[in-house]
């Protein structure tokens, strides 16, 4: 049965090596973007499910203008439509607003499966499947790594966790948080790369989602970046000297028993 | 620098060059190692449609030219030369059908080849037959509706992995030069097998096979243009493939200084990256210079025959004539001379490239589980298949002495 | 309306009827807060399990014993949790960030309008006594500090596993209550089948003090026996960087990195992982790093405590026959 499937998608910088700016913010400007690696597992799962089961994918963005590179960069890939969510009022939500703001989006969207990366290489929470689907009021599950079973109404799935895998079943609609080890990426194809320069991408705004202004953006948030600093490199270590592989070991092995490791 | 691609072009090298990072790298290690054939990476390339590029839409490609093939061969040869044969060999076999094939032929062989559902291939050369095509011994004699093919041809690039052969047999000894024929065979046919696997010094993944036939019956239908017309064949397919090698050169050397340049600002020696000593920095930018230059000529001379080959196969798919005779009737020029300056610069650049970068890389660089002697490697055949580095030479040099020749006449009807 | 709880409460992970570590870890983080603040810690238990008491003589004044929540669905235990929270209005709720903290502790913050801080390697206190957590982002190339806001809700962090030591047992005698835990708000809608444990019982990596990592320095699977065998000679948990795992040397669970998991143990032994930037953005906060590696050069060399030059298929034999010798 067909099934209307959403994945939500980040534009994020290239590089993790960001720089810190004189009023203490980091700064992207810029630096390359590109879709966040870890969600490129998710549209990729999606587009199997819809092959699977029939349907559409839905791109979702939350973000400023540029983020339409990244929906048409996932539509490129097979998705059918996108959505940007951009408004000067979305600006510096924390992790839990802009949920509010995709959750919004989802139901507007009509979608019954709703899919995320693991995290994002910037902000690295990781939380956005949960904060969404607690948005919703729908169950959710993260950390999948496969998807054993699929249908119009329920979805079961292998949950990695520390010390192995859980199988649960949900029932849709819901949220899926899915990780690397859940399936291969596939590459672009220039007829799909062409064809997504001209697919539909929706914009929405905080109005057309029907969201309160004072419950969205910096001050809407319950939480605030109050401090950032580059993370200083580690001081240079000790080079373990001796004339064989025996020499060092022992003399590692003295550096490890005087921190009591061994 | 800047090269004003159109949107699709940078849509395909862009393509190409991350299907080379995230695909290819990864793998063409292994690939040399083993010496077997990337088959997912081929896969991977006729996902991204990097096949048909080229070919026109009729037949399922996406309608550019030899341009857009040599910017996605370039960027596949970037991450690896060998790899990136097995798209180039394909084109080697499509070229000719494209240029001389019949409207039917067209249509039967290029769909297939386009999309990348068949990989093709060309052998002309022998054991006794290289840059000399007129000592060829392979013999294809008529019977009743039939070409019975007896012979062995060598070096066959992406031979046994192909489907599609564009292969060429002497149908008239007596004439030599204007006896031999080009004939498309498909891989299964009886009487046609593949003899000795080649043990090469690079493009190590992509298998060169010794074509064996014997007795092998093919529809009459299967001749490619003219009886007796098949080193003209030959030739004009070497004209456009040539710049396809070149690309594959101009990766190789793009793909060696990536990865020199990554090694060398990251190795350290007297307490400095040994990128910041002036030899260091001479050898990068003569490298780099010399690949700005191959890329500067093999974009405008393969941008040039486009101005050609598009009108001229327009012109052949509405009119029910082959290319090559609407590239006369149009009064295209021939792209020998260009052509092959186009393999020269760029296969000279390669070596020489990868050379300088194995020896920037020092000890590292000559190791097998650094990459860049498998560039200098690969390089090499560059210099050497679709007619060698000084058979070009003799090539350039002739038709230069011709336009003198011609220029001279000129200026006394002048004076 | 403004957080008008008292009290730090941790939640305290089970799987299986058994109580998890970071349970320690977490009450180590929440004394840090609550003592400042003149607070006491709970621990709330999600089931009976086994050594739950435990916590009471580590430090938490009372146990909650949450009950009758089987296995672990995200919105059966956000439901229950919230649930006890309302009833019990703490002004701070601690979980563990591992995937139960990243699968409950945003619902939780949405059921109780709460500010959520994630992934804490260090807790601190605003002026005003507001939670402010300092946690790592972009790869740990930045440290940001984030303040929760106290809103209606209690304010909530994760805190990452192996941030604060294990507390210890230390004498004190809190309380233990049991309560039914109230899962009604989730419908049911996620059923728990199963569960596989990992065919050898190895030490999880996020949990572990040490960790002897492998990487392409290995050259092929067979490497892995060597890295098990120092391991074994360690104590440690066995890591792999993504080429080792790419390379399908072994399986994903060990991947440390970005794209795997961020570890903070006390001791990381790489070797013959060369230190690419996402590897070291999952493991350079931990306490002391070995490198063992032919590169002096390389970035993993550069940020190591102790630097070893040397052929690892030479260097870690050697290694394990010292260990031996030192420990008689």
């Amino acid at each position: 049965m067909p099934i209307k499937i959403a994945v939500c998608v980040k534009r994020t910088p290239a590089s993790t090596s960001v720089a810190i700016d004189a009023a203490g913010k980091v700064q992207t400007k810029g630096l390359p973007h590109g879709i966040n690696p870890f969600d490129e597992y998710a549209v990729e799962e999606a587009l199997r499910l819809k092959e699977k089961l029939g349907g559409t994918v839905t791109v979702v963005s939350a973000g400023e203008a540029e983020a339409e590179e990244v929906i048409r960069a996932a539509i490129a890939l097979g998705c059918d439509d996108g959505v940007l969510l951009s408004d000067p009022a979305f600006a510096g939500s924390d992790g839990s607003v802009t949920a509010s703001v995709l959750a919004a989006a989802l139901r507007k969207a009509e979608a019954k499966l709703v899919l995320f990366g693991k995290e994002t290489t910037d902000g690295a929470s990781g939380q956005m499947p949960a904060f969404t689907a607690a948005w919703l009021d729908w169950p959710s599950v993260i950390g999948v790594r496969k998807v054993a079973a699929a249908s119009e109404g329920e979805l079961t799935v292998e949950r990695l966790m520390e010390d192995g895998v859980d199988t649960l079943t949900l029932s849709l609609p819901a949220v899926v948080g899915v990780i690397k080890e859940i399936n291969e990426p596939r590459l672009p194809s220039l007829k799909g790369k062409m064809a997504a320069k001209k697919a539909p991408v929706t914009k929405w705004t905080a109005a057309d989602l029907g969201l309160d202004a004072a419950k969205l953006g910096a001050a809407g948030s319950p939480t605030e970046v109050v401090g950032l600093e580059p993370v200083p490199a580690r001081p240079a270590g000790l080079v373990i000297a001796g004339a064989t592989p025996e020499e060092k070991a022992k003399a590692l092995v003295e550096k490890l028993k005087e921190a009591k490791f061994i | 620098m800047d090269y004003q691609l159109t949107e699709t072009q940078q849509e395909i090298v862009n393509i190409a060059r991350e299907l080379g990072e995230k695909k290819i790298k990864p793998v063409r290690e292994h690939y040399d190692e083993t010496e077997k054939f990337p088959w997912d990476v081929v896969e991977d390339i006729r996902k991204a449609d990097l096949f048909g590029v080229y070919l026109p839409e009729a037949y399922g490609g996406l309608g550019g030219g030899n341009f857009e093939l040599v910017i996605a061969a370039e960027q596949l040869a970037r991450s690896c030369g060998g790899i990136a044969l097995s798209a180039l060999t394909s084109s080697l076999c499509a070229l000719p059908i494209l240029l001389y094939g019949s409207p039917d032929q067209r249509k039967k062989y290029l769909t297939g080849l386009a999309t990348g559902e068949k990989l093709g291939a060309f052998c002309i050369t022998e054991p006794a037959s290289g840059s000399d095509a007129t000592s060829m011994r392979a013999r294809a004699v008529l019977d009743g509706d039939h070409w019975v093919l007896n012979g062995i041809k060598n070096f066959c690039s992406g031979g046994e992995v192909a489907s599609t052969y564009v292969v060429f047999f002497s149908t008239n000894p007596a004439r030599g030069n204007r006896g031999i024929s080009a004939f498309i065979i498909e891989k299964g046919t009886p009487g046609f097998s593949f003899g000795k696997k080649e043990k090469k010094m690079g493009i190590r993944c992509n298998p060169t096979y010794e074509l064996v036939f014997k007795d092998c019956r093919i529809p009459k239908e299967n001749l490619l243009y003219k009886e007796g017309h098949g080193l003209f064949v030959a030739q004009g397919t070497f004209d456009l493939s040539r710049p396809g090698v070149g690309a594959q050169a101009l990766g190789i050397a793009q793909g060696a200084l990536d990865e020199t340049l990554a090694y060398t600002r990251q190795r350290r020696q007297f307490g400095v990256p040994v990128s910041s000593f002036q030899a260091m920095q001479h050898m990068i930018a003569d490298c780099a210079t010399a690949i700005e230059a191959s890329r500067a000529l093999l974009y405008s001379v393969t941008r040039a025959m486009d101005r050609d080959l598009g009108p001229a196969t327009e012109k052949a798919i509405k009119e029910g004539i082959t290319v090559a005779d609407a590239m006369k009737a149009l009064g295209a020029k021939r792209w020998t001379k260009e052509s092959a300056m186009v393999k020269v610069l760029c296969s000279d650049t390669a070596m020489k490239v990868t050379t300088d970068c194995v020896q920037m890389c020092g000890g590292i660089g000559y190791m097998r589980d650094f990459p860049v002697e498998k560039f200098m490697r690969d390089a090499k055949i560059t210099q050497i298949y679709e007619g060698t580095n000084q058979v070009q030479r003799n090539e350039i040099g002739m038709a230069i002495i011709k336009e003198a020749a011609a220029g001279a006449v000129r200026e006394a009807v002048a004076a | 309306m403004a957080n008008t709880g008292s009290g730090v409460w941790v939640v305290a992970e089970t799987r299986r009827g058994k109580l998890l570590p970071t349970a320690f870890e977490l009450v180590t983080a929440a004394k840090s807060i609550a003592s400042q603040r003149g607070e006491t810690v709970t621990a709330v238990v999600l089931g009976a399990a086994e050594g739950a008491e435990g916590l009471a003589s580590a430090g938490a004044a009372k146990v909650l014993l949450l009950e009758g929540l089987g296995e672990f669905a995200d919105d059966a235990c956000a439901a229950a949790i919230a649930a006890a929270a309302k009833a019990g209005a703490p002004r701070t709720i601690l979980l563990s960030s591992g995937v139960f903290g990243r699968s409950v502790a945003p619902r939780l913050a949405v059921a109780l309008n709460s500010g959520l801080g994630s992934d804490a390697v260090a807790l601190e206190l605003d002026a005003e006594k507001r939670l402010v957590v300092k946690r790592a982002a972009y790869a740990g190339n930045v440290t940001q500090k984030v303040l929760v806001k106290s809103q209606s809700g209690p304010e909530l962090a994760t805190v990452r596993p192996m941030a604060y030591p294990r507390s210890a047992v230390n004498g004190s005698h809190g309380t233990v209550e049991k309560v039914q835990g109230d899962v009604s708000a989730a419908k049911g809608r996620t059923r728990y089948a199963s569960f596989a444990a990992d065919a050898s019982p190895e030490l999880d990596i996020g949990a572990a003090e040490k960790i002897v990592s492998g990487g392409r320095g290995l050259g092929d699977p067979k490497g892995f026996e060597l890295i098990r065998a120092l391991a074994q000679a360690m104590g440690a948990a066995v890591g792999a960087s993504r080429a080792a795992v790419d390379s399908g040397w072994i399986p994903y669970k060990h991947q440390v990195g970005i794209t795997g998991r961020s570890v903070r143990p006390r001791l990381y032994m790489a070797c013959g992982i060369s230190g690419q930037i996402q590897h070291m953005g999952g493991m350079k906060s931990s306490d002391v790093i070995v490198a063992i590696n032919t590169d002096a050069d390389c970035p993993m060399m550069k940020a190591a405590n102790y630097a070893v030059q040397g052929d690892l298929y030479k260097v870690i034999p050697a290694l394990i026959d010292a260990i031996k010798q030192a420990r008689g």
